[in-house]
């Protein structure tokens, strides 16, 4: 019998005449592609195109090729989908897998286009103009009390204005990614990225490491069904407090840490003993209900000096009324989570096949809480793949008060999205616990290179915002008027609330 | 017309300071009709000024009591009925209720005590991560629920009376007891069904017995021996005395042991893609 009826997805090819036969290749590879035998021999079977060989090679003389095998023409059973079945057939097990949605859905977003301004009203530049990509994250009054402040002017009244909310530069915060899924030098960059952007990153259901306390101000800590790490202390260090709910890509799951990727320094934050399995239940038994999420948002608040608490949900088919439940519920903000978010590890057929796309959960939500009169009672930031300054630009005028970024930000840092996260080899040091591979990434130098992506983004959106001929994110925010969709149906344009191109 | 509960106190919570009485380091708060975030604010307001023993007089449900307080030495009486989240997070304090307590007592606990003579409701100790909790009567359903236990951190709970389904569910660490003395449900099974279920890590002991259908297909059942007993004696002793009950009637009946087959119960479950 064959040992796998699977063969390589990848053939790595290496130019023996340009060799230096350094062994670089060997020493980088994380998957234990190659063999040193005078010169480097590959294993097609254990490559993951993850290209950290590639990109070492002193002689620039590896490939990586698709393996090309000829299947049977049969569009309905992809070759991918031919793979699954035997993989299930040898193993009896779920498939497990990693990163986002990668199956070919619409991408609404590269439906939709944005305004400009042309002759009637001037455009802004950006560079020689003030513009304010300021964004302020939580409740906000219903209204604004003023009182004469004896110079003929006005202020606001004792007690008026915000209160309890999270202060952004820029409105894009880093999403959860636990300890224990990526790196500490993984969380060190992204805290201290976040500190420089005067933003937020999210600690994710791992606990908080003590060498980010430093950064503590720039962190929202997470409290997830396991309650890994939750302690007064970690309560009280976060700006704010997340309560997850749920994920993108496993809408409706728990989570399962594999006790070998437990190591001390994971247990210590998750606070779990060594090489046990870290078991996320699917639900938080404390919450059946939208009365039980408001207890648990209002212990955190009492635990913690009154935070603002944010409440993450996968976006769902009835997110709007979740949502709208949350809101309710007390919560400062709610994160939604679309369909192709990444993860560290899911079920392939929970990730491909659960979840709806983000566009359209921010458009269902803020109409939802528009109708109900609570659009100010919470802020709503949105995540699940968003790739460029452009998608930042559509969430927030679909809707978003702000958005979060984790794939995009570990692309930053080296990720080549080879969907391996769950095997815990990445050879790019960020979803491992393996000290040779995590000490890859200084995060020194992955602070600069998330700070220069979300700068770089920043720059784009005040241009964005120039071309619309506004000043400042807010008028932006919720505007679908300065959307126009191409090639959507009629149906989905009133979902979205966007008119086609044209009208 | 609001029907009159006490001078000043209509039906329903009033949002504001309750009255306070202090002697010494002992305080005393009258928690008629006061609404939890001014009961709460009071009891960490006296315990920052120094405060060691908090009297709560006519609680009546009032949520979070104890909630986030991270204290040594500090010491809380409920008189009446604690509400929802007693002592969640809680960090050293011992608190007694003189009274029944409802959902979620001990959630995600770090230290401390907590002693209840009377009933506690579902959720007891969800994440409960260190401390004590004791109840003397009957418990709802999911009790010690995802206990888990860290170096030097090791929670214990003990029930006196009977529980429903899914006690010690996704147990990680720590340890629960269940006694079925103290019950107000005399015909009822001494614990409901799903004992133990997704446990992989802890122990719990049953003063009695349970069939095999009754346990999750992760736990084991055994007699427990003399060096369980050993390990539970102390504890038992200590739970005793707080709560005014005879050791040796309580260890006149034998034990079982529940423990995971497994720390990995899932581990085989998944095929890497």
């Amino acid at each position: 019998m064959p040992t796998s009826f699977i063969q390589p997805e990848f053939k790595v090819k290496i130019d023996y005449d340009k060799c230096h036969k350094c062994g670089r290749c060997v020493q980088q590879c994380g998957w234990g592609v190659y063999n040193f035998n005078e010169r480097p021999i590959p294993d097609d079977s254990k490559c993951r195109a993850c290209h950290r060989c590639v990109t070492y090679c002193p002689a620039h003389c590896i490939s990586i090729e698709k393996n090309q095998l000829a299947y049977r023409d049969n569009d309905n059973w992809s070759p991918a989908a031919r793979k699954a079945v035997w993989r299930q057939a040898e193993t009896g097990g779920v498939l497990l897998t990693s990163m986002g949605n990668p199956l070919p859905y619409t991408r609404i977003f590269d439906h939709l286009v944005l305004d400009a301004c042309q002759v009637t009203n001037p455009s802004i530049d950006p560079l020689r103009e003030p513009m304010e990509l300021r964004t302020f994250i939580g409740h906000k009054p219903d209204s604004v009390g003023v009182e004469p402040d004896g110079n003929g002017g006005f202020r606001l009244a004792e007690g008026e204005g915000m209160k309890n909310n999270l202060m952004l530069d820029t409105p894009i915060l880093f999403s959860p990614m636990s300890y224990g899924s990526v790196s500490l030098n993984v969380h060190k960059s992204l805290a201290m990225a976040a500190q420089r952007l005067g933003t937020f990153m999210n600690t994710g259901e791992g606990g908080l490491h003590a060498d980010l306390f430093p950064y503590q101000d720039n962190v929202i800590v997470q409290v997830a069904s396991g309650r890994f790490g939750v302690s007064p202390d970690y309560l009280s260090r976060g700006a704010a407090i997340e309560i997850k709910i749920g994920q993108g890509a496993k809408p409706g799951i728990g989570g399962h840490l594999p006790g070998e990727k437990i190591n001390k320094e994971v247990s210590s934050t998750r606070m779990i003993p060594q090489g046990t399995d870290a078991i996320s239940p699917a639900p938080h038994h404390d919450i059946y209900s939208i009365e039980d999420l408001r207890q648990l948002i209002y212990a955190l608040k009492e635990a913690s000096g009154y935070k603002p608490v944010g409440v993450k949900i996968a976006a769902v088919h009835n997110v709007a009324a979740i949502a709208s439940g949350i809101v309710r519920a007390g919560a400062d903000y709610v994160y939604l989570d679309g369909f192709k978010g990444g993860t560290g590890a899911a079920p392939q057929v929970i990730r491909d096949h659960i979840g709806i796309p983000i566009e359209i959960a921010i458009a269902a939500v803020d109409q939802r809480l528009r109708d109900e009169g609570i659009r100010n009672w919470a802020s709503v930031i949105a995540a699940g793949s968003i790739r460029s300054s452009a998608d930042v630009a559509k969430a927030i005028a679909l809707g978003a008060d702000a958005v979060a970024i984790g794939s995009a930000s570990l692309m930053a840092l080296g990720c080549h999205l080879c969907q391996s996260c769950h095997t815990g080899s990445c050879s790019w040091g960020i979803t491992t616990q393996k000290p040779e591979l995590t000490r890859r990434i200084d995060p020194e130098w992955g602070a600069e290179q998330l700070t220069n992506l979300v700068h770089a983004w920043s720059h784009e959106l005040q241009e964005i915002l120039g071309a619309l001929g506004v000043n400042a994110i807010e008028s932006l925010r919720g505007s679908r008027e300065r959307l126009r969709s191409i090639g959507l149906d009629e149906q989905m344009n009133k979902v979205l609330g966007v008119k086609p191109a044209g009208m | 017309m609001p029907r009159e509960m006490a001078p000043g106190v209509t039906e329903g919570y009033i949002k504001v300071a309750p009255k306070v009485t202090r002697d010494g380091d002992k305080v005393t708060i009258d928690s008629a009709g006061v609404y939890y975030k001014q009961l709460n604010e009071a009891i960490r307001s006296q315990i920052a000024d120094g405060a060691k023993h908090i009297v709560l007089e006519n609680v009546n449900g009032q949520r979070y009591i104890g909630t986030g307080v991270k204290a040594k030495d500090v010491k809380i009486n409920v008189h009446g009925t604690a509400g929802n989240d007693l002592t969640m997070f809680m960090d050293g304090p011992t608190v007694e209720v003189f009274g029944a307590a409802q959902d979620g007592v001990g959630n995600t606990m770090n230290a401390g005590k907590v002693i209840i003579h009377g009933d506690a409701g579902d959720v007891l100790g969800y994440g409960m991560r260190g401390g004590k909790v004791y109840v003397k009567g009957d418990v709802g359903y999911r009790v010690g629920i995802h206990m888990k236990a860290y170096e030097n951190l090791v929670p214990i709970m003990v029930c006196g009376g009977k529980a429903r389904d899914f006690f010690g569910e996704y147990m990680a660490g720590g340890m629960l007891v269940l006694l079925g003395m103290n019950t107000q449900f005399a015909e009822q099974p001494l614990v409901g069904s799903f004992v133990g279920a997704g446990m992989h890590g802890g122990v719990i002991y049953i003063r009695g017995t349970v069939e095999s259908w009754q346990c999750g297909k992760e736990v084991g059942v055994t007699e427990a021996d003399e060096a369980d007993m050993a390990e539970l004696k102390p504890i038992l002793a200590d739970y005793c005395e707080c709560q005014g009950m005879d050791l040796a009637e309580v260890l006149s009946e034998p034990f079982i042991k529940l423990k995971p087959f497994s720390h990995r119960p899932y581990g085989k479950m998944y095929a890497p893609m």
